[in-house]
């Protein structure tokens, strides 16, 4: 294990978060204070409570697998993207480490700030409403893996990027619909019967009532189903990474 | 003494279909400088990208002091040294950062005497705390150069180090490979500037096509391969080569002002004592002669339409 190295790639990455921390942090926290202005303020005071749980206590969890989402996809596509594109892939291609640590380093930081900027959106969430965490450990096992889960995302959509716009077109295209329709800001129970069943084939449903179920006990599907959802999806992009360690896939060849 | 670098069959097809490579093989001894030459496309790159582990190969095998370069990838790489042809540097950095993440990913634990040393060797110093993009493109290659020095590599490939570079920057590089190649590193360069190739390298491989086409001692090539010219100056011009001199082949240039004799140092007879008899038998004067030796540049250009 070149642990030297995981470091270095992880530090490196790290250190352009702190570079951009205006644009990697600060806009976060502004978007989902809005968030809460307009969903929480001005519309969640019309809404009445939703299973028990206040609305704006309700779409936290929503906004902070929004957030998390399209962090992780972000930061761990353009983390491996950016290097491709100016060239510099050679040098992590020419040095003695393997394709796992160099996902170690890359995945890591990716999935590191994401968790900080949804821990930041947590804290911000705080400020506007009252929140308890019923059941932090599951919190943190939706937390943790989704974060890992959708870098890895990220970091395939980055090797399998050609250019820019295919760098953009999931974490924007795909991604948006997908939360949104999943039940950020609603409980599915609230839409007709026929919306009620396409939804029940959102991934990112199961996520979203999963995070939601560990702060409030209240789900729109069975949470241990939530759970199973994130572990198949963290196994698909392993094998899908594994065979592009194997083939060399846009990388070596 | 077994080779540093040893490459066997070495093929390479890209997935578009294009063979790059077409079994090289080539033997690199430590402490030597071999120059790589060939046109554009001729295969160095790929050649070099293999060896370090950037491209995977089709076919053949490449061993780096014994070790294969795709099985045992942690001990070839962390051996290797690589500045690339292209200008490839995170435009964000600055000069310390980018050389100490180099020498991190070679698995080297932080050494900022090191780092400190190699930054001076190539006039960095005073640059460390400047972002790569504010760096001129000269500055930028003697970055990728401490870059790939940052982990004290056994082995430095250089691809096209020179390009685009200043003539006192490039006098500096070469000071720089001088030193390297004294304490032991073997060199591995691709160029264009041949002349470059002629006075630092102690070998030279030609590459065309995805072959090689020839790997030669330098000094050797230049005898073997090695054409002489005679150049007589005359001292009345004349219209046209006697007939009685046809089997020298000579040609008349400069409005009938000049001969060209080209003749093999390496066979038994150069001719040339024949010749000057004759041309005094014919009743020729001369001003003056002079003889020029072909230069590495020509031998290139020779071996590569050879090849064709």
């Amino acid at each position: 294990m070149n642990l030297e190295a995981v470091k270095s790639i992880y530090f490196f990455e790290m250190a352009r978060t702190r570079r951009t921390l205006l644009q990697s942090v600060v806009s976060p926290v502004i978007s989902t204070s809005l968030y809460f202005i307009v969903f929480g303020a001005a519309i969640g005071e019309r809404i009445e409570e939703i299973d028990g749980v206040s609305y704006g206590a309700f779409i936290t969890p929503g906004l902070m697998m929004l957030t998390l989402l399209t962090q992780c996809i972000g930061n761990g596509s353009f983390g491996i993207y950016f290097p491709k594109f100016t060239g510099t892939i050679y040098e992590v291609l020419s040095s003695p480490i393997s394709m796992i640590e160099i996902v170690l380093g890359y995945v890591g930081a990716a999935a590191t700030k994401g968790l900080m900027i949804g821990t930041i959106i947590l804290a911000t969430a705080s400020l506007f409403v009252d929140l308890s965490i019923a059941h932090p450990l599951a919190m943190l096992f939706f937390f943790v893996l989704t974060a890992i889960t959708f870098s890895l995302f990220g970091f395939i959509i980055g090797i399998w990027a050609k250019d820019f716009e295919q760098l953009n077109l999931i974490p924007m295209l795909v991604v948006p619909p997908l939360v949104f329709l999943g039940g950020s800001f609603y409980s599915i129970d609230m839409l007709p019967p026929f919306w009620q069943a396409v939804s029940h084939f959102n991934p990112v449903l199961y996520l979203i009532s999963g995070f939601r179920w560990s702060f409030f006990e209240v789900s729109d599907v069975n949470p241990l189903a939530s759970a199973a959802i994130i572990l198949v999806f963290l196994a698909l992009c392993m094998s899908v990474l594994t065979w592009i360690f194997r083939t060399g896939y846009k990388l070596r060849n | 003494m077994a080779p540093i670098v040893s490459v066997s069959n070495l093929s390479k097809t890209y997935a578009s279909g294009f063979e790059a490579l077409k079994g090289v093989s080539l033997d690199i001894e430590e402490g030597e400088i071999l120059a790589l030459l060939g046109p554009n496309g001729a295969g160095k790159t790929t050649l070099i990208s293999i060896i370090c582990g950037i491209v995977n190969p089709s076919g053949g095998e490449v061993t780096v002091n014994g070790y294969d370069v795709v099985r045992d990838f942690r001990q070839t790489r962390a051996m290797i040294g690589l500045v690339p042809q292209e200008l490839t540097t995170d435009a964000f950095e600055t000069v310390w950062n980018t050389v100490s993440f180099s020498r991190g990913l070679h698995g080297r634990k932080p050494d900022p005497a090191h780092i400190e040393k190699v930054l001076k060797d190539l006039s960095l110093w005073d640059k460390k705390d400047n972002v790569l993009r504010e760096l001129s493109g000269g500055m930028k290659r003697r970055v990728l150069i401490a870059k790939a020095l940052s982990h004290e590599p056994r082995v430095l490939f250089l691809d096209e180090p020179t390009a685009g570079v200043d003539v006192n920057l490039r006098k500096s590089m070469w000071e720089v490979v001088e030193r390297l190649r004294a304490s032991g590193v073997t060199i591995i360069l691709t160029t264009h500037y041949i002349e470059e190739a002629e006075e630092i390298a102690d070998r030279i491989a030609v590459i065309n096509g995805g072959e090689i086409l020839l790997v030669e001692e330098k000094a050797a090539l230049m005898t073997k391969l090695g054409r002489k010219q005679l150049r007589v100056d005359l001292a009345q011009p004349i219209d046209e080569v006697p007939n009685m001199l046809s089997s020298y082949k000579l040609s008349l240039e400069e409005n009938g002002q000049c001969l060209i004799y080209d003749y093999d140092t390496t066979a038994e007879r150069t001719g040339i004592t024949a010749l000057l008899a004759a041309l005094a038998e014919a009743g020729i004067r001369l001003r003056d002669i002079s003889t020029r030796q072909s230069s590495l540049e020509d031998i290139f250009v020779e071996i590569v339409e050879a090849g064709q």
